[in-house]
């Protein structure tokens, strides 16, 4: 059966935005956008999310926290780059503390367009992410099998760095 | 004999549904009363299939087992209790159960889970009292420990115990970890120590002491339904008012400090329990 797409717990961090993004972020949680009708849970725990929601661009000083924070989550997991500066780096793209966009350290999968994104798109996104994390369920489900493990510890598990930044998953549309 | 055992076992088979389809209820209430729509009923089994599909990432080798003890004891909490045992028996291992989750947030060494775990001290701190007070109650009331004694006592014990009634509406608040009680952990958006307690434990892990959550819930509420009696109807809807004013609560009220908690706890132990424990041993006794 299909749970994750019935109770996907998102992460949310602000890697370095102007805040606008993450004010949208918080209003799908509103009455009005209410994303907890989806099962959609606002986590402030990686090792209990899902999907790596992460708004801004990544600066020197946090994209060591940025890769913490996504190693520590379990597998299968979907990272989602809300907004122009978690593409790119945005308006800040020139600035000597800004490294350029999520992809630049860890995997994205879903980006979600705007400055700052609305929710609409926002939901948008993670309704596309969904669909990835199906697909690395079944692709996590099968390697498990062959491996045999029921669980792992944590030291040993991450070993590899992520895989190198390009922008190729596909980007959310935004009708 | 034989049909309390037969309870017995319908509680470690049936107590996780009940348990799971009220967390459902608590989450759709809580969602109108915030005038959102809220989620389905079933988001909370959905929500525990989907943690075990995930890939369980443990800290050490320890906090499995420490989890899973929690989950057996809880579990056997329960069953002793609706096969009916003596009630003293059940609340110790209870606490055993409390002790096991507080165990395993400890071996992960992280600063959230040890501070989580702390909390969670305190709290049994602050509901043990109270429970004792009511089991010496239901003692001098129905004369015996046995669950059944008390139920089928000719006159409902609530009758004579409304304080120590009370008093446990009040601890039941923090030892389900609900507002204005919910220091240990939280649920959903409120997040300032991440997760506390449970903060190290993600997939199968956190899937487990969800389902011993559901067991407790099952077993709290089935300890409160003794103080009405043997009258089904009468208890079900005492504990149906019970369950909706936990969740008003909840919502109403927000998060206290660990000094309030603690010295709140006691005084109603205190005012609550002791004072209605006086007057019926001077009633019984004089």
């Amino acid at each position: 059966m299909a749970f994750f797409k019935k109770s996907p717990w998102l992460l949310h961090y602000d890697a370095s935005s102007c805040n606008g993004c993450d004010i949208e972020v918080l209003a799908c949680l509103t009455p009005m956008y209410d994303v907890e009708r989806f099962g959609c849970i606002n986590t402030g725990d990686p090792k209990q999310a899902d999907i790596f929601l992460i708004t801004g661009s990544v600066n020197h000083r946090n994209a060591a926290i940025v890769k913490n924070l996504y190693d520590q989550m379990p597998e299968p997991k979907v990272v989602v780059a809300v907004g122009i500066c978690a593409y790119s780096g945005g308006v800040f793209a020139d600035c000597y503390n800004v490294k350029g966009g999520v992809a630049s350290v860890i995997p994205v999968d879903v980006y979600v367009p705007g400055c700052a994104a609305k929710p609409e798109s926002i939901i948008d996104g993670v309704v596309q992410a969904l669909g990835v994390l199906e697909e690395k369920h079944k692709a996590f489900r099968a390697n498990r099998k062959g491996s045999g493990g029921k669980y792992e510890i944590s030291d040993s598990y991450s070993a590899e760095p992520a895989e190198a930044a390009q922008p190729n998953a596909e980007e959310a549309h935004h009708a | 004999m034989t049909t309390q055992l037969y309870v017995a076992i319908g509680y470690v088979l049936f107590a996780p549904i009940i348990g799971g389809l009220m967390a459902g209820i608590d989450r759709i209430i809580t969602a109108r009363m915030q005038g959102r729509k809220g989620p389905p009923l079933l988001q909370p089994f959905y929500d525990v299939f989907k943690l075990f599909q995930k890939q369980n990432i443990l800290v050490n080798r320890l906090q499995l087992p420490f989890v899973v003890c929690h989950v057996i004891f809880a579990i056997f909490t329960g069953f002793l209790f609706f096969q009916g045992s003596d009630v003293l028996l059940i609340i110790f291992v209870l606490t055993l159960a409390g002790v096991f989750l507080v165990l395993a947030a400890y071996s992960t060494g992280s600063p959230f889970s040890a501070v989580g775990a702390e909390r969670e001290l305190l709290l049994m701190m602050g509901y043990e009292p109270m429970l004792i007070i009511a089991l010496v109650g239901m003692y001098e009331v129905a004369g015996s420990f046995d669950m059944y004694k008390i139920m089928n006592a000719p006159v409902p014990v609530v009758l004579y115990l409304p304080g120590i009634y009370l008093g446990i509406v009040y601890i039941l608040a923090i030892k389900l970890r609900k507002s204005p009680f919910d220091l240990s952990t939280s649920h959903h958006a409120h997040q300032e120590l991440v997760k506390g307690i449970t903060s190290d434990m993600g997939g199968a892990t956190l899937a487990l002491t969800e389902i011993s959550h559901w067991y407790e819930t099952v077993f709290l509420y089935g300890f409160l339904f003794i103080f009405f009696g043997a009258n089904p109807i009468v208890g079900a809807v005492g504990v149906i008012v019970t369950f909706l004013l936990e969740i008003a609560i909840d919502n109403a009220v927000a998060r206290v400090k660990w000094e309030f908690m603690l010295s709140s706890a006691w005084l109603v132990a205190l005012i609550m329990g002791a004072g209605n424990l006086i007057p019926l041993f001077l009633i019984n006794r004089g």
